[in-house]
């Protein structure tokens, strides 16, 4: 199978594939943190870490034990979310931008200990071999793209997903109402970081080659401005700022120079046009569903009553 | 040895309380992490470098022009990218200074170019003095003494004056300062003005003190000026001042002890460390719940 794939995608210009796949490991960070900050409320400045956290082990597996692919990248994530839950238990007791402060630290102290370590080759970094797996690395990438909108899209709806709906509401509230807050922070934040580290080990056999600085503060704000750019917390506008993000640099190549300036102002233009997001409080259900000519489910509505209220209140995230 | 350790811990630290002052007047009165403020730091150097290399002039009054460029850049970014966020969501306004931050360093790559530029060489006489057997130079004392003197003027300007007593009820409550007329905006002008001014002296200090100015210098300096803000207690101005030495006496110990190659964690490891015993900073209110 995967020779006829491989001879399918050998029609495809390799750039635009190349961009294609960026966009897919986009979304997967972007919905990764999407679970965290969108979804329970929780600032982090620091999702490049488990990133690089996930790229490292993952590219580590192939070398060492050359593991298969598939297996390779669920143990990474899973890997990944162990170490965030191990960190989260302490750090997710702060709240507001305290904890933002605390995870950027975590982020830059995660790229200087790999900077220094042997086994990650310190600052030269480490040179990934192909994944071991005969289906082309832009499927892997979709078909981990489509699971992960599947799974988030789950967790949105279930019980899971509203509890941590509550705790971004109103923590105190939410408390009151039995929920165990400091748990499903902490499981959102290994969630958070299971897809981080998907990611990351998909980008780093993807570009064969990784380094510590790759994975630094600015890694961490593309992914944020993917969620906050698309509308927080929504599944369809992650999906759509990751894309929007993740080719943006490709196609303002041509002003070569000038770009990350005109990325920079760009920033500030949409935020100011959009504060909200480019979907904000939209849902692609919804929207299915009105073109139908149906109502959509009350709990939708009810959802985006929260999402709007707990939005305008105190501007709080 | 210890001695001449502790001057430069203090040197460096200065320079770094200097920066963690705008950032915690800022987020004292808006709430916003104002990440576009190692940039203003990272403007502050170049200016004084073109000051003193190309009007050469006085080392001071490059300061003084440093600080003046900066003040209407803090301002002018105030107004355009922050001013039309206010009623949305904070980190709307978050990612709208990150874009500010990434504008500005990549506008300085443009025009002065990737390599780092020093002073130069007559910029400031530096002299060393022996005391025992350290040897600490004047430049050091000038760092210190002028951050020393600009704390100084501004805790006169928060606790003295009109401007700082209007400072001090916006950051208090903002919708209730509003309502006791004070101007908010120019309050919050006021506020930009005076954390840019800071963060160019800072840069022209550092910019002294290491010799070298480049495009992305604001970054890390920023997330550390940062750090020792929260360190300190985010919107308490006693508390950047003790944040900011904090760091930078732990950063140039960790230096001593042999860690050079892990120096950029150092301060955010005692961040981390402090704020999991202490949730909000050394000098930090403590957060009330409200039910």
């Amino acid at each position: 199978m995967g020779d006829v794939l491989q001879s399918l995608l050998g029609h495809v210009n390799p750039y635009y594939l190349q961009i294609i796949v960026n966009i897919g490991i986009g979304i997967i960070l972007a919905l990764g943190l999407n679970v965290v900050t969108g979804l329970t409320g929780q600032l982090s400045l620091g999702h490049a870490a488990f990133m690089s956290i996930g790229a490292f082990t993952s590219a580590l597996f192939t070398i060492k034990f050359g593991m298969p692919f598939g297996v390779n990248l669920i143990l990474t994530g899973f890997v990944t979310a162990a170490v965030a839950a191990l960190i989260g238990l302490p750090i997710l007791r702060l709240t507001g931008d305290y904890l933002a402060i605390c995870t950027l630290g975590f982020a830059e102290i995660v790229k200087v200990v790999f900077l220094n370590l042997d086994i990650t080759n310190k600052a030269l970094g480490l040179t990934v071999p192909t994944a071991n797996t005969t289906i082309p690395m832009p499927v892997v990438v979709w078909v981990a793209v489509l699971l992960t909108i599947i799974c988030v899209t789950f967790i949105h709806n279930s019980r899971f997903g509203r509890a941590l709906m509550a705790v971004r509401g109103d923590e105190i509230a939410a408390e009151a109402m039995g929920i165990n807050v400091t748990l499903y922070k902490v499981q959102s934040f290994a969630l958070g970081a299971f897809l981080a580290g998907v990611g990351g080990g998909l980008y780093a056999h993807f570009m064969g080659y990784i380094n510590p600085s790759d994975f630094g503060f600015l890694k961490s704000v593309d992914i944020l401005s993917m969620i906050v750019l698309g509308g927080l917390g929504s599944i369809t506008g992650s999906v759509l700022g990751a894309g929007i993000l993740s080719a943006a640099p490709e196609f303002l190549r041509f002003m070569a120079s000038y770009r990350m300036l005109v990325y920079g102002g760009l920033l500030v233009c949409m935020m100011i046009f959009r504060p909200n997001g480019l979907m904000g409080t939209i849902s692609f259900t919804n929207l299915v569903l009105r073109a139908l000519g149906r109502k959509p489910h009350l709990k939708t509505i009810m959802e985006q009553k929260i999402m709007e209220t707990s939005r305008s209140g105190n501007g709080d995230t | 040895m210890f001695l001449q350790q502790l001057i430069n811990g203090i040197a460096l630290g200065s320079t770094y309380a200097l920066i963690a002052l705008g950032y915690t007047m800022v987020y004292g009165i808006i709430t916003l992490i104002n990440f576009a403020h190692g940039e203003i730091y990272m403007v502050g150097a170049f200016v004084g470098l073109f000051a003193t290399a190309i009007l050469k002039v006085n080392f001071f009054i490059a300061m003084l022009i440093s600080m003046a460029v900066c003040i209407l850049l803090g301002v002018l970014v105030e107004r355009i990218a922050y001013r039309p966020l206010r009623k949305s969501s904070r980190l709307s306004a978050l990612i709208s200074a990150i874009g500010v931050s990434i504008f500005l360093s990549t506008l300085a790559q443009m025009l002065f170019g990737a390599n780092a530029k020093g002073y130069p060489e007559n910029a400031f006489p530096v002299n060393q003095i022996h005391i025992g057997s350290a040897e600490i130079s004047t430049l050091q004392l000038l760092i210190i003494a002028i951050s020393a003197s600009l704390m100084i003027a501004l805790e006169f300007i928060v606790h003295k004056t009109k401007i700082g007593k209007a400072m001090r009820a916006t950051s208090e409550d903002y919708n209730t300062a509003a309502l006791m007329g004070i101007n908010v905006n120019m309050v919050i002008s006021f506020t930009f003005a005076l954390g840019s001014a800071l963060a160019a002296a800072g840069g022209v200090l550092v910019g002294l003190l290491f010799n070298a100015v480049s495009f992305n210098m604001g970054l890390m300096a920023g997330l550390k000026a940062f750090a020792a803000a929260v360190l300190g207690g985010i919107g308490s101005i006693p508390g950047a001042m003790l944040g900011g030495l904090l760091l930078g006496v732990t950063e140039v110990a960790g230096v001593a002890i042999g860690f050079s190659s892990y120096r950029d964690a150092i301060a955010f490891t005692i961040l981390v460390l402090v704020l999991l015993v202490k949730p909000t900073g050394l000098l930090g209110r403590k957060i009330q719940k409200k039910v």
